[in-house]
């Protein structure tokens, strides 16, 4: 039993190690791991909305390309899709990042991200109430400025709990870089983990890397959760004041009426 | 069906809607059938009658919210019904306030009312603004524009959205139980702004449970029954002298 612990120790924890593994961690991985999931994220996000907005339309021909899109890219296994795009974009002669590996990783990710933020999108925009569309079209608004000002606003607040996810999916998707090459000095931080580990026969800089990883995505958790609970609205000071509104209510109703 | 009406010019006293021979139906259900009713101009005309009955139906036909089957609806001289009128442009002459007040709510009270006001009425923010803060003032709402919807009682927040409509300008109102999702003590204040609404020769068509003000504010008050249009009368005539049977059944029962 002690045995075990020990060996399980010596495994993951091997301190020296993770002390040795650290320092390029935050010098090399940490900045490409960040730039790659914001540029991921970014195209996610873009793709998201537009297919969502494919897969609420009315007209077949806009839904069913968007809908196989989503079940493709949801369905493939990822390591697939980075293949497909990374490799299969200069292949086919298109070289829209030219030898950057990074240019087409983020496209990778970007684009599957994409297909699940499609549904959490879409799920938002159509959990709107029927009413406030029809006010908005009720005041004159054509379809597309309700969903501009009206629907977005709404459904986008309502899909950051479940964004935040899929932002941390993509955080750690970013590993899948290391399918398509890279240099020493693009390596993000799973990459430079996982060159350590093998070189030295221990799990310990992957350990390391995980320790990185969480002290990105837990405060990023926190943060999303406070903004959206402003964005909600500061509702600590409200609720008394309401109560005293509603008896203003009540007075002026009462009042006789003299204006006009 | 050409149904030939005399004239709906909208006339100094404002403008009026016509509704021909409107037949709606939701899947099987027949809910309206062959409604005709002229709603004069500057006036209110009360619809009332059973929940289903088809009141609501018959009100939104008239910006389009529900598209009827058959039947044509004017509004003044415009056919709202007419498949190439732009329908953004008639609604932008219809206010609209619904049940559950149906405000946007990450807008704050100023910026529900400005939003079509910009966007529809192509007004400057400011301007925009300015309009919006002396109609929040007018329903007795001065120094909540910053508030949300969810900051605000039911009954200010009807009140935003009658100023929202009101905001627009409209050549017609259109109240759809605006009263009965508030609570008792909140209804009178409502009431009221919709009575100097009437007092001010506004066209309103109104679908309440409220008979006393239908009593007091209606120029003419129409029952509607299974989708039917069943009885139309001036309000003393309508309460004090009902035709039909079911309009008095009916009455008898909410009175």
């Amino acid at each position: 039993m002690f045995d075990g612990l020990q060996r399980v120790w010596e495994t993951f924890f091997d301190l020296d190690l993770i002390g040795q593994t650290l320092p390029t961690l935050l010098r090399v991985g940490l900045l490409n791991t960040l730039l790659l999931a914001v540029l991921a994220s970014l195209i996610g996000v873009v793709v998201g909305v537009v297919i969502a907005a494919g897969l609420m339309s009315s007209k077949v021909a806009v839904r069913l390309p968007c809908r196989v899109y989503v079940d493709v890219l949801r369905g493939l296994p990822h390591i697939l899709t980075v293949y497909l795009v990374g490799q299969g974009l200069p292949l086919a002669g298109v070289t829209l990042f030219g030898e950057n590996t990074y240019g087409y990783a983020a496209l990778a990710i970007g684009l599957l991200e994409g297909a699940y933020m499609a549904e959490i999108f879409r799920a938002g925009f159509q959990s709107v109430e029927k009413g406030q569309i029809e006010a908005a079209r009720g005041l004159g608004l054509s379809h597309l400025e309700t969903l501009r000002f009206v629907v977005f606003p709404t459904g986008a607040r309502r899909v950051l709990p479940p964004l935040t996810g899929q932002f941390i999916l993509v955080i750690k998707g970013t590993a899948l870089v290391y399918l398509l090459g890279l240099t020493a000095g693009q390596r993000e931080m799973f990459a430079i983990a996982q060159d350590t580990a093998v070189l030295h026969a221990s799990l310990s800089p992957l350990v390391a890397a995980g320790l990185l990883f969480l002290a990105i995505t837990v405060p990023m958790t926190y943060a999303v959760n406070a903004w959206e609970r402003r964005l909600r609205e500061g509702r600590q000071d409200i609720a008394a004041d309401t109560a005293s509104d509603s008896a203003n209510d009540r007075d002026r109703a009462l009042a006789p009426q003299g204006t006009g | 069906m050409t149904t030939q009406t005399t004239s709906q010019t909208p006339t100094a006293r404002g403008t009026s809607v016509t509704f021909e021979h409107v037949n709606k139906r939701f899947g099987r259900t027949q809910v309206l059938h062959d409604i005709c009713l002229q709603v004069p101009g500057g006036q209110t005309t009360c619809i009332v009658g059973p929940s289903g009955s088809g009141k609501s139906t018959l009100l939104r036909c008239t910006n389009r919210l529900e598209e009827p089957d058959e039947g044509r609806v004017l509004l003044g001289d415009t056919e709202v019904t007419d498949r190439s009128a732009n329908i953004d442009a008639v609604r932008a002459r219809v206010g609209m306030v619904f049940q559950n007040f149906n405000l946007f709510p990450y807008r704050t009270a100023l910026d529900n009312i400005t939003l079509a006001l910009r966007r529809v009425r192509k007004l400057p923010a400011e301007e925009a603004a300015e309009r919006a803060r002396e109609q929040l003032a007018s329903v007795g709402l001065a120094g909540l524009e910053h508030r949300r919807p969810a900051q605000l009682s039911g009954g200010q927040q009807q009140r935003v959205a009658i100023a929202r409509a009101l905001a627009m300008e409209p050549e017609v109102m259109l109240f759809d139980e605006a009263t009965s999702a508030l609570d008792p003590e909140l209804v009178k204040g409502v009431l009221s702004i919709m009575r100097d609404l009437a007092g001010q020769g506004m066209t309103m068509i109104v679908v309440t449970h409220e008979m006393r003000f239908a009593q007091e504010a209606a120029g003419q008050v129409v029952f509607l029954d299974h989708g039917r249009l069943i009885e139309k009368a001036a309000p003393d005539k309508f309460f004090g002298a009902p035709e039909s049977p079911r309009l008095q059944a009916f009455l008898s029962a909410v009175t």
